[in-house]
């Protein structure tokens, strides 16, 4: 087993316990952390597939600074811990094989198509992307852009009306 | 051992880089509060340490024991999981950020291995500084938060909002230097630098041709010195308001391991402002024949000191402080010599230039710490999103054009 292998189930191991800890733990903050685990777990999966960039943007924007607000705001709200409740009757019947259907067919189809499966080279490096995107995508780049401004015009109006 | 070193190069040259930079570090930390506080006094009209060893040199040394014997108080309700991850975080960070710092141009050799004088050496160098110093953010928020109590949990929303504000205009600083370098490798970023203007403008970024990157230092390391909760943005820990803001319940080495991340990170910065803004370890001279003998100011720097230690010696009035300063004075004075030797003289250009570089900066620091006040909240709030944040933005669009008119 080489190192690249070693690192990837490691990474992967981590991911999966910080996705399972997310879910289980009843303290906001505890879930928010599990979330960061996560994340940066998943960037280092990132840099093990050679993706730089997308490994330091992944870490940057969302390991540093959406779940700081996540983080931000749970301290803010001061939000306690959660009570543990049963299984509602919606959960339990509909739920519950709703999601182990899922499952199964996640599975099937994984297994179906991982003979598919093939490497698809190593991503380009940050210049190739940075000439990738403003010259070829440069027109959903930037009407993303003006989206996402739209989207803080829409916030700033919605909260100046509470004054 | 040496099988294995045999087998893992790498593994081994690294682990051995490692332990030796953080024995350096460590020991460069606990003097850079020495530093601090004796700078400090000076302005003060103080003395400052002078008690513990001649000039309060074992102040570091004494400080640290006190730090390991205290008794390390847990506040009753702390989340104490969070509680002790988060002086671990704070100072894992602040030292992790060092490892990408590059410290000379030439390689040494250990165990028969070329390395370069930094840890590693990343593509995405710079971005993955970025990317750690925003993971910086938690650790400060989460002690403030864990500590359940009312002061900390001020300082720490207060740093959070704060460090999450100054962030944009940091990474948007740094944009100039990447457009005019094009790449985000720090060692590629310093050589791009490299050459003189008009025979005796150095071509660093300060200086660059294009768009010189005034504005893009001043933006960097004013949001710079806010990202690392320095003063006068220490608004996390504002003594006078908030006890001592996030750290108010952590004591003992939870304590230090704080402090240490603080004084890391300075050092982080100040690395980073020399190698993105002041040609990192290229000599401020020319590389021509009429400037050959500044290949020995290192030399005559060390010698200097030294002489200086070794007649402040003879004349301190403790017999403790003659024995110790003049056998310092006398260190250098070898160390000097040795510095002028053939095989020494290149090596130890490229990370004197540097060192005394960061020195510069690390001394700014506590010079702005020892003169300006502390800003009020909303003055720093408008001051990173009005001022900051468009000056850097106005960076980026003048250097571009910059460049785009010297290129044609």
């Amino acid at each position: 087993m080489n190192a690249a292998v070693v690192l990837f189930f490691l990474l992967a191991a981590m991911a999966v316990a910080g996705a399972v800890s997310l879910i289980v733990q009843r303290h906001p903050i505890h879930s928010a952390l599990s979330l960061i685990v996560v994340m940066v777990s998943v960037a280092g999966l990132y840099l093990l597939l050679g993706a730089e960039f997308i490994a330091a943007v992944q870490m940057i924007v969302y390991a540093g600074a959406i779940m700081v607000l996540f983080v931000f705001v749970i301290m803010l709200l001061n939000a306690g811990v959660e009570e543990r409740t049963n299984l509602s009757r919606m959960a339990r019947y509909v739920g519950l094989p709703l999601a182990l259907f899922l499952t199964l067919e996640l599975v099937y189809w994984v297994r179906q198509a991982s003979a598919a499966f093939s490497t698809v080279g190593s991503p380009p490096p940050t210049r190739q992307l940075a000439i990738m995107l403003f010259r070829e995508f440069v027109f959903p780049f930037e009407l993303t852009s003006i989206l996402i401004l739209i989207a803080i015009l829409g916030a700033l109006v919605l909260a100046k009306k509470e004054i | 051992m040496s099988a294995f070193a045999a087998q893992h190069p790498i593994l081994v040259v690294s682990v051995i880089k490692i332990v030796v930079l953080m024995f350096l570090l460590m020991t460069a930390l606990a003097y850079l509060t020495w530093f601090e506080r004796k700078v400090v006094a000076h302005m003060q009209s103080r003395w400052g340490p002078y008690r513990a060893g001649p000039h309060g040199l074992l102040q570091p040394l004494a400080d640290g024991l006190k730090f390991l014997f205290k008794e390390g108080v847990t506040p009753a309700g702390a989340d104490r999981f969070v509680y002790n991850l988060a002086p671990f975080l704070s100072m894992s960070l602040a030292l992790t950020s060092i490892a990408l710092i590059p410290f000379g141009p030439k390689e040494i050799e250990i165990l028969g291995q070329a390395t370069p004088l930094a840890i590693t050496d990343l593509n995405i160098g710079l971005l993955f500084l970025f990317a750690i110093t925003s993971l910086g953010v938690y650790g400060v928020a989460l002690a403030g938060w864990s500590s359940n109590s009312k002061y900390p949990l001020l300082g720490a929303l207060r740093s959070s909002a704060q460090m999450v504000s100054y962030e944009l205009a940091l990474t948007m600083s740094v944009v100039g230097v990447l457009l005019l370098a094009g790449t985000f490798n720090l060692r590629e970023i310093i050589e791009a630098q490299r050459g003189i203007t008009w025979h005796f403008l150095p071509r660093w970024n300060i200086f660059a041709l294009g768009f010189p990157q005034v504005i893009g230092f001043f933006c960097f390391f004013v949001a710079a010195i806010a990202e690392t909760n320095r003063l006068p943005f220490d608004l996390a820990e504002a003594e006078s308001e908030l006890v001592a803001g996030f750290h108010t319940e952590y004591s003992s080495f939870k304590f230090a391991m704080f402090f240490l991340g603080e004084y890391a990170s300075m050092v982080t910065v100040s690395c980073l402002a020399t190698i993105l803004f002041f040609g990192g370890w290229l000599s401020p001279f020319p590389e021509t024949r009429v400037f050959s003998w500044t290949l020995y100011l290192p030399a005559a720097v060390f010698a200097l000191s030294g002489i200086f230690l070794l007649v402040d010696g003879l004349r301190y009035p403790k017999p403790i402080g003659k024995v110790v300063l003049s056998v310092l004075g006398f260190l250098l004075c070898v160390i000097a010599f040795m510095a002028t030797r053939p095989a020494a003289i290149a090596i130890v250009q490229g990370p004197f230039w540097f060192l005394s570089k960061v020195f510069v900066f690390l001394f700014i620091y506590v010079w702005v710490r020892g003169t300006l006040p502390r800003f009020r909240y909303d003055q720093l709030m408008a001051f990173g999103w009005k001022l900051l944040l468009p000056l850097s933005l106005l960076n980026v669009v003048l250097t571009s054009l910059g460049i785009l008119v010297t290129k044609r």
